[in-house]
């Protein structure tokens, strides 16, 4: 087999079919782009979450004195006694799966507030009787929040157990939405671009009937006859997946450092670095390779018999 | 060389079989005329032995294999050691005489050293020497049918299959196709060519085969055509 011959078959068979070609490049590469997004969204959740999950506690709000005309049951007595809090403490510290604790009094909590929400009107409103003091619980496994909330919550002088993760918890399910969304619209473009390879290849398969057709006469095999189709299916394909790469790296230095520059504007916020990016492009470009192949050796397989 | 026995062939959705009950022996080196009117079943025959078509009865042997047994992977390979020429050359139009040639050896994988020395020498042999850069739409018929020719016997193959070759020329160019023909045919290879022209087959006398809507009727060592139309 001569590689040279082939070559030349593939970019003629390429370029007799231009606009098609172009199709199949513009949907592979929108498709595959779409997939190393929400590859890298999932990743990008992770990382928040690792980064996160470190940050946020299990906050047992204790009663104040103020709690016991609005505030449940348990705080019917009034302010938690110091006995309680004691026991509370010591069934804290008992649990296996509690890192630290740390007390945070009403005035600290008062003073913290201020200085995050120093200018804005509701601050103005709050005064240090409306705080409450509570225990700040950071657990080894953040997942393991429920068996705190059940062995504090409704104890007598306990106002309510949160964890903090249901704030990030929001912002990790919008971004898993979009996740989801955004494989569903891949799986839709990639059967697209899929059905646009079998289209091409036979039309391709169509143009060179003469060829083949001799081909076959002379006992090339039916390898031979089809590799050229597959090969050109498979070049286009790849062409898509180099342009996907483009995308998600232009993605990430657009969105993260510069252009909208993410990583200034939320630091709070760790973003994945480059490396993320880099490790899914031999994935998107195997895959891009793979997969138009396939289809095309699917089409022919139906249409150059020997 | 060529062995059919008790070989039917039917399409689906037509009642009468296009080849029924044929039995009948080529020899290697032979030269054989096919004759028969349109629907006789010359072109099946042609193509059970190509095995673009299974029969469907009887036995097909070719070069010593028996069809029905050969997988599609073998086919290539069988293939390779058939020739075959019709009637509307089947040249490629963008590719010069010579790439032409080569194609049929590109495409089973031939060596390139290999190739650049049987090119030449076979369009020598069909009378095309010296116009191996001309594309084949600056040829007449005849010399495009010469090509053709060159293209099926350049891999040297066992048996060349003819379906018409003169269809498309007249009688003066077709006795020059048909002496290359011949000569071929001495070179050892075993010529099949299915035909209509009347005064090709009077004057070769050679064994002649008639189908009949899909029958063998007469099968004549040194046999004229035979038949009117």
């Amino acid at each position: 087999m001569r590689a040279q011959f082939v070559l030349s078959e593939i970019g003629v068979g390429l370029r007799r079919n231009l606009t098609m070609t172009f199709a199949v490049i513009v949907s592979v590469a929108l498709s595959l782009a779409l997939f190393g997004g929400a590859l890298l969204m999932s990743q990008q959740v992770n990382t928040m979450k690792d980064f996160w999950y470190d940050k946020v506690n299990v906050s047992i709000f204790l009663c104040n004195k103020n709690d016991a005309k609005t505030s449940p049951r348990q705080c019917s007595k009034g302010a938690i006694t110091g006995q309680q809090k004691q026991q509370i403490e010591a069934d804290l510290q008992k649990m296996d799966i509690v890192e630290t604790v740390h007390k945070e009094s009403a005035e600290q909590a008062y003073k913290l507030y201020k200085e995050e929400y120093g200018d804005t009107p509701i601050a103005a409103t709050i005064t240090p009787d409306q705080m409450q003091d509570s225990f700040r619980v950071k657990l080894k496994d953040p997942e393991k929040y429920k068996v705190v909330a059940s062995a504090f919550d409704g104890r007598a002088g306990v106002h309510s157990v949160r964890d903090q993760r249901d704030i990030v918890e929001n912002l990790f399910s919008l971004m898993n939405g979009m996740r989801v969304a955004a494989l569903c619209v891949m799986a839709l473009m990639l059967v697209i671009a899929m059905m646009l390879i079998v289209n091409t290849v036979r039309v391709s398969a169509f143009s060179r009937r003469r060829e083949t057709g001799i081909m076959r006469l002379v006992g090339a095999s039916s390898f031979y006859i089809q590799m050229p189709f597959i090969m050109e299916a498979a070049f286009a394909g790849l062409l898509g997946g180099v342009v996907a790469c483009a995308f998600l790296l232009l993605g990430r230095y657009f969105l993260i450092d510069n252009g909208l520059a993410l990583s200034e504007k939320m630091q709070l916020v760790e973003f994945i670095g480059w490396d993320a990016v880099l490790t899914k492009l031999p994935l998107v470009l195997v895959i891009s390779l793979v997969m138009p192949a396939l289809a095309a050796f699917v089409a022919l397989r139906k249409y150059l018999k020997v | 060389m060529i062995r059919f026995d008790r070989v039917s062939k039917s399409y689906p959705k037509q009642n009468r079989p296009a080849l029924c009950d044929v039995t009948l022996d080529i020899q290697k080196g032979e030269f054989v005329f096919l004759v028969g009117s349109s629907g006789s079943g010359k072109s099946t025959f042609l193509r059970l032995i190509l095995r673009e078509e299974r029969a469907s009865e009887g036995l097909v042997h070719v070069l010593g294999k028996d069809l029905a047994k050969l997988s599609n992977f073998k086919v290539p390979h069988m293939r390779r050691q058939l020739g075959t020429v019709f009637q509307d050359f089947r040249l490629l139009p963008n590719k010069t005489v010579a790439e032409n040639v080569a194609f049929a050896q590109e495409v089973i994988g031939k060596p390139r050293g290999e190739i650049r020395k049987a090119v030449p020498q076979v369009l020598d042999l069909v009378g095309l020497g010296g116009k191996e850069g001309r594309m084949p739409g600056e040829l007449s018929g005849g010399e495009q049918q010469r090509v053709a020719i060159a293209r099926a016997f350049v891999n040297r193959p066992m048996l060349l299959i003819a379906d018409e070759p003169t269809g498309n020329l007249d009688p003066q160019t077709s006795v020059g196709i048909m002496k290359l023909l011949d000569r071929i045919n001495r070179t050892g290879t075993t010529v099949v060519m299915a035909t209509h022209d009347q005064n090709i087959v009077d004057q070769m006398r050679k064994r002649v085969i008639e189908l009949e809507q899909g029958r063998l009727v007469r099968d004549q060592a040194r046999g004229v055509y035979g038949y009117q139309h």
